[in-house]
């Protein structure tokens, strides 16, 4: 299958350095494919350059040297930028400042405006998505009325509404209240499994990473693990020296490993941490 | 405390003025203004007057919304009066030591006070049954004509929608810094029209720094979302008008002509 997102040896600096000074390499030839329904966490600590790579996925940036394909079409091709904005939506930090509009259908509704997209078709397109979101109720509120997850949840139906076949989230719940952070990744894991949409979910939470099919762990521009979460976060000490936390339960059972007890090293979640407890202490009983 | 502050003066609900285009309603606005300048006969006045008196009865805005909305133009209606009433020149009425009232001063006076407040109270009727967006959505839809002479309808239109978008969020955030600011320490209440200014100042910087990165992250945003200016936009929301809008013309319409009627027939008293 062709993947829907595509890099290739992809390299890029900021140019907006002082002449004399040469730019310090954000990204450093980073290749990555992702494949059509893959829901993809992206880790990596401040400054490691996910949200540059992020924008190179909506041809807000062009790589310095390398290529990015999206849904198949080269980023560097100027005339092909709105098919390549409409093919991979993108969805950012701060839901204060990614809304347009004054009432929230009206937001939704802005994309498809830009597209030209006939009114009655809008409309239809804008209901959907607010309920795919479940927003559908606030549709005439005024975005400043509504919670921080749900600003989140409305930015995220302006983009489906779209129907883009991928969408980029940089740091969606970073700003966001438990609550909200909880109503929001229950969203974007809808997005996946109900819409078919290819998802990529940059996180600095484990958790969330966790619940992905594959984590992509960035360091200093450079991917450094890629793979299932089980297999990834299995690398405690790699992720540990790169500044980066595990979920707390596969951090346990690492701990526990190092004492010397006998834990499976591909423990993610929290219920498997006790069934491995339970087991090790019914072992250690029957043994006396 | 910054809360309070209320944007625009809309009024929600669902009386007939509300329901009607905006595009009608801007259109009967200015012809109201203009017919309130040409009359020039009380009788003339008075149909202004009770156009009024019938929009506000029908649109269900509370009276005393009149008087709120006339408070801050009280100043400019009293100094208007007093210029007209010492100013015109006729035949005096009253002369004592430097005043000098003449009987046209004083008409001119009370006609210009009465125009003022008809002026006011009307154009405040649009604001008060006419959302901010959909005031300026009819805007941008009447002035496309002048996207000929490469005026930027759509542009401004787009800045005033994000202008109200933004404006509970950054008074939401000053609110912030000047709380952020007298856990600091900062006297912001007392002192002189000097010192007040300077107090500002930490809280100007902070929100200005602010909107700068909202702004840049908004734009990024629209870009993302294939913003491109008016090239091939469409909208969702059409504006339609409907037959209440014709009959809304249409009284209007008569009103003025009844107007021009009283201003060619009757004596011009003013
Ligand atoms: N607009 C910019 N101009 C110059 N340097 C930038 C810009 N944006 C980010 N950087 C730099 O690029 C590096 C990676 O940033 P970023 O991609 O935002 O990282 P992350 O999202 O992983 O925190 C950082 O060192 C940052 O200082
Ligand atoms: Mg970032």
């Amino acid at each position: 299958m062709e993947p829907i997102l595509s890099a290739r040896d992809v390299s890029f600096a900021y140019d907006n350095y002082e002449e004399k000074q040469l730019p310090p390499i954000v990204l450093d030839d980073i290749s990555l494919d992702i494949q059509p329904g893959e829901f993809v966490a992206v880790l990596g600590h401040n400054g490691s350059g996910k949200s540059t790579l992020a924008k190179h996925f909506n041809a807000i940036l062009l790589p310095t040297a390398g290529t990015v394909y999206v849904n198949g079409i080269n980023t560097k091709e100027e005339d092909r930028l709105y098919d390549i904005r409409q093919s991979a939506g993108m969805v950012f930090q701060n839901p204060d400042n990614q809304l347009v509009a004054t009432i929230v259908e009206e937001d939704v509704a802005f994309a498809l405006e830009n597209l030209g997209v006939p009114p009655e078709e809008i409309r239809r397109r804008v209901d959907e998505s607010l309920k795919a979101v479940g927003m559908y109720e606030y549709r005439e509120h005024s975005p400043h009325q509504l919670s921080g997850g749900q600003k989140q949840r409305v930015a995220i139906a302006g983009i489906i509404a779209m129907r883009p076949k991928c969408i980029v989230l940089d740091e969606p719940t970073a700003m966001l209240d438990p609550q909200g952070r909880k109503e929001v990744l229950q969203t974007i894991r809808q997005l996946g499994g109900q819409f078919g949409i290819t998802v990529v979910l940059i996180t600095h939470y484990m958790d969330e990473a966790a619940q992905s099919g594959r984590v992509v762990v960035v360091d200093n521009g450079k991917v450094i693990l890629d793979g299932p979460p089980r297999q990834v976060f299995s690398h405690v000490e790699l992720l540990k020296s790169v500044g980066l936390d595990v979920p707390q339960a596969t951090e346990l059972a690492w701990l526990l490993r190092q004492d010397g007890y006998n834990l499976p090293d591909d423990i993610l979640f929290e219920e498997e941490c006790v069934q491995a407890i339970e087991k090790l202490l019914e072992e250690h009983h029957v043994s006396h | 405390m910054l809360k309070d502050i209320t944007i625009g003066q809309y009024f929600p609900g669902h009386s007939v003025l509300h329901r009607l285009d905006p595009r009608m309603k801007i259109l009967l606005t200015i012809g109201y203004i203009v017919m309130l300048f040409t009359v020039s006969n009380p009788l003339g006045l008075g149909v202004g007057i009770l156009f009024l008196i019938f929009a506000y009865a029908i649109s269900k805005i509370p009276p005393k919304m009149i008087t709120k909305s006339l408070k801050p133009v009280i100043p400019i209606i009293i100094f208007t009066t007093l210029l007209n009433m010492f100013f015109v020149k006729g035949d005096p009425l009253v002369d004592w030591w430097i005043f000098h009232i003449s009987r046209q001063g004083l008409l001119t006076a009370v006609v210009m006070t009465i125009r003022i407040i008809c002026l006011i109270a009307g154009t405040s009727l649009l604001t008060y049954t006419t959302s901010p967006i959909t005031l300026t959505d009819g805007l941008e839809r009447l002035m496309k004509p002048l996207k000929k002479i490469h005026f930027p309808v759509h542009e401004l239109s787009m800045m005033m929608t994000i202008a109200l978008r933004f404006i509970p969020t950054l008074i939401e955030e000053t609110d912030k810094i000047m709380n952020a600011q007298k856990a600091r320490g900062a006297d912001l209440e007392s002192g002189g029209v000097i010192q007040r200014a300077k107090a500002l100042v930490p809280i100007l910087i902070p929100l200005f720094v602010s909107a700068f990165r909202r702004a840049d992250e908004l734009a990024l945003a629209m870009e993302c979302r294939c913003y491109r200016g008016d090239v091939g936009r469409t909208r969702m929301k059409q504006l339609h008008y409907s037959w209440q809008d014709g009959v809304a013309a249409a009284v209007t319409v008569l009103c003025i002509g009844m107007v021009v009627v009283v201003n060619i027939f009757a004596p011009v008293v003013f």
